[in-house]
C-alpha cells in the first residue's frame, strides 16, 4: 500500500451567493486520497458532492460561486493558488473528471473521435493531427468501442457507450487523478456493472487514482478502497472500506446502512432516517446532523465536533467517536 | 440527402398552391368590375359583357384560379390595368432592387446581431450585455419606417453624407445609396437576432457538455467557438429564414421612405391605383420567394445539424 | 411509526397561494414591466377620455382643435402654447397625438381580440379533435407561409383603405399565431393523465375544455396577446404610413408620419414625435409581455 498522498483537501469552504440567499455548499471539507487507491465519496442528493468535485477541478462558476477558504493540495501544490492558465494545463492532463449524465455530456455536433482528439492535442501541441487521431482511436478501442466509430456523432451511441467515450476522453492524457461524479447513476443496472468494471480495469492499466462520487453503497462496496461520508457540505466520517462498512461510528453513517435492505438479515421494515437534510441557505449551528440524530446532546449544537482519530486512518466527526460510537 | 431535398420540394408544392389560391381569392373579392377597369369608362355594356366572358369572370372562382395558375406556370401574370404592360415583366424588372435590399438587410442584421448576441451571453450581466439588451429592446420596438426617416434626417439632410432617395447606378453610387435603406431594413431584424442568439447561447452555456469541454482544460476561446457557437447558432438558421419574411414585408415601407425602385413600392402604388393584376402578381411573387427562401434554409439546416444529416446518410 | 415533528429542522411554512397570486407577486418585482404597464394604463385612460369628450361634445372639440386647419401656425416648432408644435396644417401636434392614441392602441387591441377569439377557437378544436387537426393546421401553415405584413396588405388592397378594413386585415393575419398557441396548450393538457381520470368519472367534452384546458391555456395566451397588440399596432401604423390604412385627417400616428415626409427638411418635430409615440407604446407593450411571460412561467426564465 503506497502511503503517498496524492490529493489532500483541507477545510474547504465553498458557497454560492445568489439572489435567493447564500447557499453554504461546502463547510470545511477535509479529505485525502492516497496514490493508487479508489476513494468513494458517499452522500445524498444535495450534500455537496458535485460542488466538491468541481471545486477540486476549479470549475465552479465564479459569479455566484465563491471559494471562501481552504486548500486543495495536489501532488504537494495548492491548486487554489494556481493561475487560470496553469489550472487549465492541469485539467484533462493531470486531473480529469467525468460527469453524471452521459446523455448530455458530449457535444452533439462534434465527432466523438474529435472530442477525444481535442483533449490530446490541447495538452500535446507538438503532436501531429494524424498521431492524435491514432491515439484517439486507441482510446476508443481501450474502452471497447471499434476505432472506426470515431467519425460518428454522440447520438448514434447508446447511453453506456456514451459514458465509455467520456471515460476515453478523461483518460486520454493519462491523468494521475480521475474524479468520477456518479458515473453510473443514469445508466441501467447491467450497464453500470460493465462501466465500473472497465473503470477499475483502466485504473490498473494506467495507474490512475480515483475519487468515485456516489450515493449507492453497493457501488462503494464493490469498487472502493477508502470511503468518505459527506453530509450537508461536510465530511463527517472517513476511513478504509472495512472501517466504514464494519465499524462505522457516526450516527448518520449508521442511519445510512440501516436504510438499505439486506438479504442477510430478516427485517420487518426499513428504518429510514427521520427528517430532511437542512436547507443549505439556512444551516443550523454546530453539528448539522443533530436535528435528526437519535443520540444528540446539547453540546452538539454549540460547535462543530472536531475530527477524532479512532485509529488506523479512521476519522469520525462526532462527540461520540471513540467511545464505542453507535456501530 | 437528395431524398430530403426532394421530400421538402414536394411538401412545398401544396403550400405554394394554397398560398397562391388564398392571395388570388382575397384579391378576387375586390369590389368593382375588372372588365370595366380594363376597358375604361365609356365602354358599352356589350363590350363589357364580352370582355367579362373573355376574362372568364362568369366562371366560379376555382376555375378562375386554375386559369390564373396555368398562366403563372407559363410565366404569364396577366396585364396591368393601367398601362397594359405584361405584369410578369414588370415584376421581374423591379424584383432585383428588392432582392439587393433584402440581402443587404439580412447581411447587416447578421453582422450586427450574431456577434453582439454571443458577446452578451458570454459576458452576461456585464455593461456590454446590459447595453445590448437595451438597444435590442429599442430596436425591436422601433418602426422601421420611422427609423428610416430619422436616418434621412440625420445622415442625408443634416450631415449630407449619404443620398436619401433612389438607387444609384454604378458600383460606388449603388453602395452609397444602399447604406441607409439596408440599415433601416436590417436593424429591426438585427435586434431580434441579438435576442435570439443571446438566449440560444445562454441555453447552450448551461449544458453539461460545456462542463465536459472545460474539464478538458482547453482554452476558453475554443470552448466558445467549437462547443458553444456551433450548437447555439443552429436554431438561429431557421430564425433567419423567418426574419426574411419580415424583411419582405418591411421592404415595402423602406422602399417607400427611400424611393427605392423595388417590388414593394410597385405593389403599394398598384394598390393605390387599384391595378389588381399587378397587385396580385407582386404579392404572389413575394410570397413564393418567401417559401423558396425557407426551403433553402431548411436544407442548410439539415446539412448543418448532424442529428438530421445522419438520418439521411447512407451507411 | 410516529414522525417526531419537533425534531424536524425549522423550515419556512409556505402559504397556499394560487398560481395567479404567485404570478402577480413575481410581476410586481419586475420594475420595468410595472412602469410599462402603468404607461399603457395611462394611454388607455387618455384614449378613453378622448372618446368621452367626443361623445359629450358631439365631436365639436375634435373638429375644432384636431382637424381644423390653421395655416398661420404652419409647421411651428414646439413652444409654450403648443408643447409639441404645430403640423403642416397648423394643427396642434400634442392634441393630435392625444387623439391618435385610440387609433394605435385600441385598434391594436381590437384586432388582437378578434384574432384571439377566432384563432383560439380554431386552435382549441384543432388540438382537441384530432380529425380536424390536420386540415385546420394545413390551412394555418398556408396562412403562415405568407409574411403577415404582405397578407394584411393584400386584404387591405382588396377591401380598400379605412379603419374597419385595416382591423379585419390585421385580425386575419394574426389568426394563425393564436391558433398555434391554443393548439399547443390544448395538446399539452390533453396528454396529461388527469384528463383520462376526468373522463373516467364521466366528465363530458365541454366540462373538460372549460375546467381543465382553458385555465392552462390562459397564461401563454395572455403573453401572446400582449405581444400581438404590439405587432398589430406596428402593422396599423405601417399600413397607414403607406396610405393604405387609416386616412388623413384622422390623427393616426403612422399617417401623421407619412404627411411629415414632405416637410422633413423644415420641421423635425412632426417626424420625430409621432414615431416616438409609436415606439414607446410598442416598447411598453413588449416589456409588459416579457414581464408577464417571466411571471407566469418562471421556469422559462433561468
Amino acid at each position: 500500500m503506497k502511503n503517498n498522498v496524492l490529493l489532500e483537501v483541507k477545510d474547504l469552504v465553498v458557497r454560492y451567493e445568489t439572489d435567493d440567499g447564500v447557499v453554504q455548499a461546502l463547510n470545511s471539507v477535509s479529505l485525502s486520497l492516497q496514490q493508487g487507491r479508489i476513494l468513494g465519496v458517499v452522500g445524498e442528493t444535495g450534500a455537496g458532492k458535485t460542488t466538491l468535485a468541481k471545486a477540486i477541478m476549479q470549475l465552479i462558476p465564479t459569479p455566484p460561486g465563491v471559494i471562501a477558504s481552504g486548500s486543495v493540495f495536489f501532488d504537494g501544490q495548492d491548486l487554489l493558488t494556481f493561475s487560470k492558465q496553469h489550472m487549465r494545463s492541469v485539467r484533462g492532463q493531470q486531473i480529469s473528471m467525468i460527469f453524471q449524465d452521459p446523455m448530455t455530456s458530449l457535444n452533439p455536433v462534434m465527432f466523438v473521435g474529435e472530442q477525444i482528439m481535442e483533449v490530446i492535442r490541447s495538452h500535446n501541441p507538438e503532436m501531429k493531427k494524424s498521431e492524435a487521431r491514432a491515439k484517439a482511436g486507441e482510446m476508443l478501442e481501450m474502452v471497447g468501442i471499434p476505432a472506426e466509430r470515431a467519425v460518428e456523432y454522440p447520438h448514434q451511441f447508446s447511453g453506456g457507450m456514451k459514458q465509455r467515450v467520456i471515460i476515453a476522453i478523461a483518460l486520454a492524457c493519462n491523468p494521475k487523478l480521475l474524479i468520477a461524479d456518479e458515473p453510473t447513476t443514469a445508466l441501467d443496472v447491467t450497464i453500470q456493472a460493465q462501466v465500473l468494471d472497465m473503470i477499475r480495469e483502466l485504473k490498473q492499466k494506467l495507474d490512475t487514482s480515483i475519487i468515485l462520487i456516489t450515493h449507492d453503497l453497493g457501488v462503494v462496496a464493490q469498487n472502493c478502497d477508502d470511503v468518505a461520508i459527506l453530509y450537508a457540505g461536510e465530511i463527517i466520517e472517513h476511513g478504509s472500506l472495512r472501517d466504514i462498512f464494519k465499524a462505522h461510528q457516526h450516527p448518520y453513517t449508521e442511519g445510512l446502512f440501516k436504510s438499505i435492505p439486506s438479504l442477510a438479515s430478516k427485517a420487518q421494515r426499513l428504518e429510514p432516517i427521520k427528517g430532511l437534510m437542512p436547507d443549505p441557505t439556512n444551516l443550523p449551528s454546530g453539528c448539522k446532523f443533530s436535528d435528526r440524530c437519535q443520540h444528540t446532546k446539547p453540546e452538539c449544537r454549540d460547535q462543530m465536533p472536531p475530527f477524532v482519530d479512532v485509529g488506523g486512518g479512521h476519522w469520525v466527526r462526532c462527540v461520540l467517536a471513540g467511545k464505542g460510537g453507535v456501530g | 440527402m437528395y431524398r430530403y431535398i426532394l421530400k421538402r420540394l414536394l411538401l412545398m408544392v401544396p403550400v405554394l398552391l394554397g398560398v397562391t389560391f388564398i392571395v388570388f381569392f382575397i384579391l378576387a373579392l375586390t369590389p368593382g368590375d375588372p372588365a370595366l377597369n380594363v376597358l375604361g369608362e365609356g365602354a358599352t355594356p356589350e363590350a363589357i359583357a364580352q370582355t367579362r366572358i373573355e376574362m372568364g369572370l362568369d366562371q366560379p372562382i376555382i376555375i378562375r384560379y386554375f386559369r390564373y395558375l396555368g398562366g403563372l406556370l407559363r410565366g404569364d401574370m396577366g396585364v396591368s390595368y393601367r398601362n397594359k404592360i405584361d405584369v410578369a415583366s414588370m415584376v421581374i424588372e423591379r424584383f432585383p432592387a428588392t432582392a439587393v435590399l433584402a440581402v443587404a438587410g439580412i447581411f447587416i442584421a447578421l453582422l450586427i446581431g450574431i456577434p453582439t448576441g454571443i458577446i452578451s451571453a458570454t459576458r452576461q450581466y456585464s455593461g456590454l450585455d446590459y447595453a445590448s439588451t437595451v438597444l435590442s429592446l429599442i430596436g425591436v420596438a422601433m418602426p422601421n419606417f420611422w427609423f428610416g426617416l430619422l436616418m434621412v434626417l440625420i445622415f442625408s439632410l443634416n450631415l449630407g453624407w449619404l443620398p436619401s432617395q433612389g438607387m444609384g447606378e454604378g458600383f460606388v453610387p449603388l453602395l452609397r445609396s444602399l447604406v441607409l435603406p439596408a440599415l433601416t431594413l436590417g436593424t429591426g431584424s438585427a435586434a431580434t437576432i441579438v435576442r435570439m442568439t443571446r438566449s440560444s447561447m445562454l441555453e447552450v452555456i448551461r449544458q453539461d457538455y460545456i462542463s465536459t469541454a472545460r474539464s478538458k482544460g482547453i482554452a476558453e476561446g475554443q470552448v466558445i467557438s467549437r462547443h458553444m457557437m456551433r450548437n447555439a447558432l443552429i436554431p438561429i438558421i431557421t430564425a433567419v429564414g423567418l426574419q426574411f419574411g419580415h424583411l419582405l414585408g418591411g421592404a415595402m415601407l423602406t422602399e417607400t421612405v427611400f424611393s427605392w425602385p423595388g417590388l414593394g413600392r410597385l405593389m403599394v402604388d398598384s394598390i393605390k391605383s387599384k391595378d389588381i393584376p399587378l397587385v396580385l402578381g407582386s404579392v404572389v411573387f413575394l410570397a413564393v420567394m418567401f417559401s423558396v427562401v425557407n426551403l433553402l434554409v431548411d436544407i442548410i439546416y439539415a446539412f448543418v445539424d448532424p442529428r438530421i444529416k445522419s438520418q439521411f446518410q447512407r451507411k | 411509526m410516529k414522525m417526531h415533528m419537533n425534531h424536524l429542522p425549522q423550515t419556512q411554512t409556505r402559504k397556499q397561494r394560487s398560481l395567479w397570486q404567485d404570478a402577480w407577486r413575481r410581476f410586481k418585482k419586475n420594475k420595468l414591466a410595472v412602469i410599462s404597464a402603468l404607461f399603457i394604463l395611462l394611454l388607455s385612460l387618455i384614449a378613453i377620455s378622448t372618446i368621452v369628450i367626443d361623445l359629450t361634445t358631439g365631436n365639436s372639440f375634435y373638429r375644432q382643435y384636431v382637424i381644423k386647419q390653421n395655416l398661420r401656425g404652419k409647421l411651428d416648432a414646439p413652444s409654450a402654447a403648443h408643447l409639441f408644435g404645430q403640423d403642416e396644417f397648423g394643427r396642434d401636434v400634442l392634441l393630435r397625438m392625444i387623439w391618435g392614441v385610440r387609433y394605435s392602441l385600441f385598434m391594436g387591441i381590437l384586432a388582437i381580440v378578434f384574432s384571439t377569439l377566432v384563432g383560439g377557437f380554431i386552435g382549441a378544436i384543432s388540438g382537441y379533435y384530432a380529425k380536424l387537426d390536420n386540415v385546420l393546421m394545413r390551412f394555418m401553415d398556408i396562412l403562415l407561409a405568407i409574411p403577415s405584413m404582405l397578407l394584411a396588405t393584400a386584404i387591405v388592397a382588396a377591401l380598400g383603405p379605412g379603419l374597419v378594413n385595416v382591423l379585419v386585415a390585421i385580425g386575419i393575419a394574426y389568426i394563425p399565431t393564436f391558433a398555434r398557441t391554443l393548439r399547443a396548450s390544448v395538446l399539452t393538457v390533453k396528454e396529461q393523465e388527469y384528463i383520462e381520470a376526468a373522463r373516467a368519472v364521466g366528465a363530458d367534452d365541454f366540462r373538460i375544455i372549460t375546467k381543465y384546458i382553458l385555465p392552462n391555456a390562459m397564461a401563454p395566451l395572455i403573453v401572446q396577446s400582449t405581444l400581438g397588440v404590439a405587432g398589430a399596432l406596428l402593422s396599423i401604423a405601417g399600413l397607414s404610413f403607406l396610405g393604405l390604412g387609416i386616412q388623413p385627417p384622422t390623427p393616426e400616428w403612422g399617417s401623421m408620419l407619412s404627411n411629415a415626409r414632405t416637410y422633413i427638411r423644415d420641421a423635425w418635430h412632426i417626424t420625430v414625435i409621432p414615431g416616438l409615440g409609436i415606439m414607446l407604446t410598442i416598447l411598453a407593450l413588449n416589456l409588459v409581455g416579457d414581464g408577464l411571460r417571466d411571471a407566469l412561467d418562471p421556469k422559462l426564465k433561468s
